[in-house]
């Protein structure tokens, strides 16, 4: 009796244990969460919100008169999001229903970890090769002086949020019922028809939630943007620009700024927007997905 | 009719030749990826650059060894940050919790941290482990904020290998009269460790390769010293590698930033090569 409950009380301090470390990956959320924004918040007492959403300068540093608009920031994000989507949404749909109506099963093996080792390339290597490869060539390609811009970061951000897109809208795929693939095939449909009119209808949700986790892929990445983008503060025009995503100006100014003064309360705050943007996106395409799974389980 | 079905053919024909390409386009660029860094990088690296200090005068005399030595200690830190409390939560996910709110909020958050940007983990780890907690810009600073980004790989990845153990073996034990605890060590785990290291592997491999977090919690470019405790400053090769692309006056500065991307890129391949033998060796002793 006595080891029993000695028992017993093993077994709950165990669980104890295992559920205070579910519990820290919930802390961590809300700790990543506060420290961005006791710190971010503090900026908007200097500098008004309309200024720093709507104001289309960014130069903190400024002898005279500081200016704190981040608008040309957040378009250089939106450009770079906008850019590697265009090249990877028709890559990516494409690639997942390759892998999952065309490939025969050998073929699918090998390639869908190939495409999937893309994600494990550090995005540092990538923004190298950018540097050194691809700018040039984009350079020489349209005439442009320097090939650090936005299409170049573009195609090199679009590379890297392949596999997200490829390996979601696989999943999706291949997770709607056969009988939609033989009812399609039976009425005396081509396997292409059936695709387009069967298979990529139904799977519509899931695919446009694995466009949004790409889209918030992109909207995070650092690396490549800080490395290829060009860096430049000035409101974008053309893809030719080169540009400062939010990320890449996080990056470039926290190491140079004292810790507690505005200028770093107003890179918390942009790192408040990041966080917010990319919560309510991850968000977003974790409803469809649930939504999408749930509807096909029969 | 024939003819329009003939021409359904040879649109499927063009059609599925499109996304044949589009689906191998991927695979040239990794390919293309590995070539450019290869043949760059090789023509640096020999037996010196590997071992030798870091030579801030003149970058063809010294070594990247203290920057290899430095992601090494990077990911034996995010592993121990990482690891344990990421097999606990899965454990706990998977195991004990019942399907209520606790529960979904914890789900809830750990995909949310999965899709916050690096960038993010590193402001962070400079206001919370460099700042609050004082442990200034150290290994084990920049140890602990790649680990909580890690957290959510693991934990995911340490789920899917439990999920993998059917039911009938945890019902089995307990027909025995093994209690949970009895039951999830000797009937559950033993069964799952291979999914668990191959995840585990892959996210330390994929933190080490990470540069942001650390260029916001302070990596260091050059230090005569190397670091001999977790509160000591330190080199990494994804952060030499940035500044030898980027902020370098040395006309052989890209080339010697091809050479440190090539050994970090070994050094992740060797892990991955590490997950390849785990894998197989587990996967032989398992029928179900």
């Amino acid at each position: 009796m006595g080891s029993g409950s000695c028992k017993n009380l093993k077994e709950k301090v165990i669980k104890f244990i295992f559920s205070a470390t579910g519990a820290i990956a919930l802390l961590t959320l809300i700790g990543i969460f506060l420290f961005l924004f006791t710190t971010g918040i503090k900026s908007f007492t200097q500098v008004s919100a309309g200024d720093f959403f709507t104001g289309r300068d960014w130069n903190p540093t400024a002898y005279q008169e500081p200016q704190w608009g981040i608008l040309g920031l957040l378009v250089s994000t939106a450009m770079i999001t906008l850019g590697s989507l265009v090249i990877a949404i028709p890559l990516g749909i494409a690639a997942a229903i390759y892998l999952s109506e065309i490939a025969r099963p050998n073929v699918r093996e090998i390639v869908k970890p190939i495409i999937e080792m893309i994600a494990g390339i550090p995005s540092v290597v990538l923004g190298l090769l950018g540097i050194l490869f691809l700018a040039p060539a984009i350079a020489d390609l349209f005439n442009l002086s320097s090939g650090l811009n936005a299409l170049t970061s573009s195609i090199i951000v679009g590379i890297m949020v392949l596999p997200t897109i490829v390996s979601i809208s696989e999943d999706v795929l291949r997770s709607l019922p056969k009988e939609f693939r033989e009812a399609g095939l039976a009425l005396g449909a081509t396997k292409w028809q059936m695709i387009r009119m069967t298979l990529l209808p139904a799977g519509l949700s899931g695919l446009s939630a694995a466009v949004l986790l790409g889209l918030g892929r992109a909207i995070g990445e650092t690396m490549v943007v800080l490395m290829v983008a060009g860096n430049s503060r000035a409101m974008p025009t053309s893809f030719f620009d080169p540009i400062r995503p939010i990320t890449a100006n996080i990056a470039i100014e926290i190491k140079e700024v004292v810790k507690d003064s505005l200028h770093y309360q107003t890179l918390f705050a942009m790192g408040l927007v990041l966080f917010a943007l990319t919560f309510v996106i991850n968000f977003i395409s974790d409803l469809i997905i649930q939504k999408q799974v749930r509807k096909y389980q029969w | 009719m024939v003819k329009n079905m003939i021409s359904e053919n040879n649109k499927q024909k063009i059609v599925f030749m499109i996304i044949r390409v589009a689906a191998f386009f991927s695979v040239a660029v990794l390919i293309l990826v590995f070539i450019f860094v290869f043949m760059g990088g090789a023509e640096v690296i020999n037996i010196n650059y590997l071992t030798k200090m870091w030579s801030h005068s003149d970058i063809r005399q010294g070594g990247i060894f203290p920057a290899i030595l430095g992601s090494v200690f990077l990911g034996i830190g995010v592993a121990m940050a990482s690891i344990p409390i990421g097999i606990g939560a899965a454990i706990y996910l998977n195991e004990y919790a019942k399907d209520n709110l606790f529960t979904r909020s914890i789900k809830l958050a750990i995909r949310n941290l999965a899709g916050i940007p690096s960038i993010i983990y590193g402001l962070f780890g400079l206001s919370f482990f460099v700042l609050f907690l004082r442990l200034g810009t150290s290994l084990a600073a920049a140890s602990l904020t790649l680990g909580v980004m890690t957290l959510p790989w693991i934990i995911t990845a340490s789920e899917e290998a439990l999920k993998a153990v059917p039911l009938s073996l945890r019902e089995g034990s307990y027909a025995l009269g093994a209690s949970k605890w009895q039951t999830i060590q000797g009937n559950v785990l033993p069964h799952s460790w291979s999914g668990i290291l191959t995840g585990s592997i892959l996210g330390i491999s994929r933190a080490m390769g990470e540069t942001a977090p650390i260029i916001v919690v302070g990596a260091t470019f050059f230090m005569s010293y190397l670091p001999t405790s977790p509160f000591d400053k330190f080199m990494a090769l994804p952060y030499h590698t940035f500044i030898l692309a980027t902020q370098h006056s040395s006309q052989y500065a890209q080339e010697y930033a091809l050479g440190t991307a090539l050994v970090l890129i070994c050094l992740t391949f060797i892990l991955n090569l590490g997950v390849f033998i785990i894998r197989y060796k587990l996967r032989k002793k398992k029928e179900w």
